[in-house]
């Protein structure tokens, strides 16, 4: 699962930060129809949370209208060096992460 | 399916594309999964609940027209200076038209230090995506933006 990630590594402090998250995954909606006429079934990730040093700073509730490869643009104040971490969960609660060290000055 | 004159425009429209390729029978599912605008408002009052909706502080992004509707890029922003005593706490992107009409909520904060949010949708046709935001406050405010889509998601898969 590919995972692409776009912070900035250092932020002074109180400034806010763009952060920008993507993840390889198709967000099969159920309504689509494969060659054979058989419905395939729905596969989407549900939940997409960002941790900024533990504490939950953004999060979103993802349904099948999210478009394949859920891509994602947010912000946080910077307030503290220490690490982002991305975590995806799909509707089986598998889940996916990824980690970002951000230096604050 | 009402009888009005914009669901006449789609069914033609429709009948055209789906008889193409995969002739008439297989169109019977994308009609039934098709949402109404009634199922949106029903969407907003299961996320916020009751509250009196209000228009304005809310900004919604979209381009005028997508060739694609299975990827179109979205921006919403709430007008808050996101602070703990004044912030955005959710934003929700409602549509009136796709089959499930909640299509993401945002969880933001005080922590978030800007209430914008950028992502990309899937769109079944040309309609009106609507975003609500839940204030620190309690309040709810709506905006919306229109794009016309000339491909819709579900049809090409």
């Amino acid at each position: 699962m590919t995972i692409r990630i776009s912070a900035p590594d250092t932020a002074s402090k109180g400034e806010v930060i763009e952060l920008k998250a993507m993840i390889q995954h198709k967000m099969e909606t159920g309504y689509r129809r494969d060659s054979r006429g058989d419905v395939v079934a729905r596969d989407v990730i549900t939940r997409f949370e960002c941790r900024y040093n533990g504490e939950l700073v953004f999060a979103s509730d993802f349904h099948p209208g999210i478009a394949a490869n859920p891509f994602l643009s947010f912000h946080t104040r910077a307030t503290e060096s220490g690490t982002l971490d991305f975590t995806w969960t799909d509707q089986d609660g598998q889940s996916w992460s990824e980690t970002h060290e951000l230096t604050v000055e | 399916m009402k009888n009005d004159r914009t669901d006449e425009l789609t069914l033609s429209r429709r009948l055209a594309l789906t008889g193409l390729g995969a002739g008439m029978l297989s169109s019977a599912l994308p009609f039934a999964a098709l949402g109404e605008p009634e199922d949106a408002d029903a969407a907003i009052r299961d996320i916020f609940g009751d509250g009196r909706l209000n228009e304005g502080k809310v900004t919604v992004k979209l381009p005028p027209i997508a060739e694609n509707g299975n990827s179109v890029a979205i921006t919403v922003s709430a007008d808050s200076p996101m602070t703990e005593e004044n912030h955005v706490r959710r934003m929700a992107i409602i549509s009136p038209r796709n089959p499930i009409a909640e299509i993401a909520v945002f969880e933001l904060g005080p922590r978030a230090g800007k209430a914008e949010v950028s992502t990309r949708i899937r769109m079944a046709g040309t309609q009106r995506i609507r975003a609500v935001a839940e204030m620190s406050d309690g309040s709810l405010w709506v905006g919306s933006a229109s794009t016309v889509v000339t491909l819709a998601a579900c049809v090409i898969g």
